[in-house]
């Protein structure tokens, strides 16, 4: 009421979600924040497998048929592409959250991010090695 | 959102990205690799069911179930205002409430393990 009395009109932003199509960058950014549908998505996945391997054999054998099905395997597809996604720009953000500065210079970019690469990289093999792949 | 609650929200979204970002792509290739008709030795009956057995390999699986879908479940929030959802206290509780019932769900039946 005090902003009829005074005139006012103040401006009112509208909201929508159009803008992710406004440019490449925004339509990038959004195809990043939406892998927390897959990754989140696997993660219930992985709390039903612990279901089934707590119900015994029989029950987990059940699971690994079931993760044979078409749909579990283009939802693997499909979420490995955004996972893969989300790691690669969140390390590519390393060296922004985690600067190194050694004296008066800085550690480069190009380091830093690498050396997240690298640790991905080798934890991935010892997990496949661990898992019994090679 | 209070001031003082963003560190307890925000630091396990930072360190479940940091996780997921090294953890999930193998993960997802292993139980891919299951669904294609190449099951790893890990995930034999025998070999998982050891694994989670042991207290170390509970607490690794709770860690890694908890901080992924906490983060998750952050991002998801963050999307949804983005795309113009401006209800952000009743998306924040749903979301976080989903993380908190799978983490709950997951220690249960590592508990029966």
């Amino acid at each position: 009421m005090a902003e009829e009395m005074s005139g006012r009109r103040p401006y009112e932003r509208e909201i929508t979600s159009e803008w992710i199509f406004r440019h490449p960058r925004y339509l990038r950014y959004m195809v990043r924040e939406f892998s927390c549908l897959f990754i989140g998505g696997y993660a219930l996945l992985m709390v039903v497998g612990l279901e089934r391997l707590a119900q015994g054999p029989a029950a987990w054998q059940g699971f690994l048929q079931a993760l044979q099905s078409p749909a579990s395997v283009a939802f693997h597809a499909v979420a490995l592409a955004f996972s893969l996604y989300h790691s690669v720009t969140w390390f590519n953000l390393t060296p922004k959250a985690l600067p190194v500065q050694l004296g008066e210079e800085f550690l480069p970019d190009a380091v830093i991010a690498g050396a997240h690469y690298a640790g991905w990289f080798a934890l991935s093999a010892v997990l496949f090695w661990m898992a019994g792949i090679f | 959102m209070a001031k003082s609650n963003k560190p307890i929200v925000w630091g396990p979204f930072a360190a479940g990205g940091t996780l997921t970002a090294f953890l999930t792509p193998a993960l997802i290739a292993l139980t891919l690799l299951a669904g294609l008709g190449r099951v790893p030795d890990a995930l034999s009956y025998e070999h998982l069911h050891a694994f989670a057995a042991h207290w170390l390999g509970k607490a690794a699986l709770v860690v890694v179930i908890g901080l992924s879908l906490w983060s998750a479940a952050h991002r998801l929030r963050i999307t949804a205002y983005d795309l113009g959802v401006r209800a952000d206290a009743v998306v924040a509780a749903i979301v976080y409430a989903g993380a908190l019932a799978g983490t709950g769900a997951a220690v249960l039946y590592l508990l029966r393990i």
